[in-house]
């Protein structure tokens, strides 16, 4: 491992993904409507969590992170699946994804 | 400024470029090809810090699959992107202060410039990163790993029964049905007695 010299620290991984994290919080804000881009923020977000998680575990030389950045990439797939058939099986009865108009509930 | 620290910078910045244009672009398509570009830019962070396993494994699950999906479902589903895009204009003040906001209040604790003094040490020496990964993972982490295995069986599933449809109208083929058929169930011999035709009455002419 002789890439890193004086290289890349802690500050830097966790600075990269507060910003992902701000600008994935800002999409959810902005987007509202749109449910594609509402998951793709969220994606964006669980990105900015396992960087963390990256950069703790080779700042202490601990397994366990990068571990936990496995189980979540596998969650996030599922996650990923199971939104996206919910979303394919809603447009096929409402023929449209706009979230301001998903108020059957009335709630 | 070394050349890891550089390349760190630039795959940051593309990163982050590629995020903002994931919550800006107005095409959902071009959304999600930003996307791709964000986990790969981020896959290139994780390996230059050292951590090769998991950089590979975003690149394949999430480049691979799940933005494939998504870009399946973006292009399967007929959208109407200007009612969607609405109110965009209007939020954006509120959503730019939220984001800096929060952003500034981040970075202020983390407190970057004290945090990036000491790089990261280098990795156990000798072991590669999937192989220390490895025994962590199927001696600690066992039975998590089994459950996840079952997540995603579940997930598989749940994905196949929320999109199944029964349409009424449709013909299907019955497979079971058709491997269980026999010879007997198809031709049915029926037993009858020999019958001689009526012979045609005497005394007229048969008219061709």
């Amino acid at each position: 491992m002789t890439l890193l010299g004086e290289g890349v620290a802690l500050g830097h991984y966790l600075a990269l993904g507060a910003a992902l994290f701000c600008i994935s919080v800002a999409g959810i804000v902005l987007n509202r409507k749109n449910v594609i881009i509402l998951l793709m923020s969220i994606e964006l977000m669980l990105l900015a969590v396992n960087i963390n998680f990256v950069a703790f575990s080779r700042q202490f030389g601990d397994p366990a992170g990068q571990v936990f950045v496995f189980f979540i990439l596998t969650v996030a797939a599922a996650e990923a699946a199971i939104g996206l058939a919910i979303l394919v099986t809603l447009f096929r009865n409402r023929r449209t994804i706009n979230v301001t108009q998903i108020d059957s509930l009335k709630g | 400024m070394d050349f890891v620290k550089i390349a760190f910078l630039a795959f940051a910045a593309m990163a982050t470029m590629a995020a903002l244009g994931v919550i800006t672009v107005r095409n959902p398509v071009h959304s999600a090809l930003c996307l791709v570009l964000t986990f790969f830019s981020v896959a290139c962070t994780w390996i230059i810090s050292g951590a090769e396993f998991l950089g590979i494994a975003l690149v394949l699950v999430y480049v691979g699959a799940v933005m494939v999906l998504f870009l399946f479902v973006v292009m399967m589903l007929d959208l109407d992107v200007a009612p969607l895009r609405e109110g965009f204009v209007r939020y954006l003040p509120l959503g730019l202060v939220v984001a800096v906001v929060m952003l500034a209040e981040m970075l202020t604790l983390i407190g970057v410039r004290a945090a990036s003094a000491t790089p990261f040490a280098d990795n156990v020496a000798d072991v590669p990163n999937t192989t220390w990964l490895a025994r962590a993972l199927f001696t600690d982490f066992m039975l998590p790993f089994e459950v996840a295995a079952v997540i995603l069986t579940i997930a598989v599933i749940a994905a196949v029964m929320l999109t199944l449809r029964r349409r009424p109208g449709a013909r299907h083929q019955n497979p079971s049905e058709q491997a269980r058929v026999r010879a007997a169930d198809r031709i049915r011999m029926v037993k009858m007695d020999a019958v001689k035709p009526q012979a045609p009455a005497t005394g007229e002419e048969v008219q061709p």
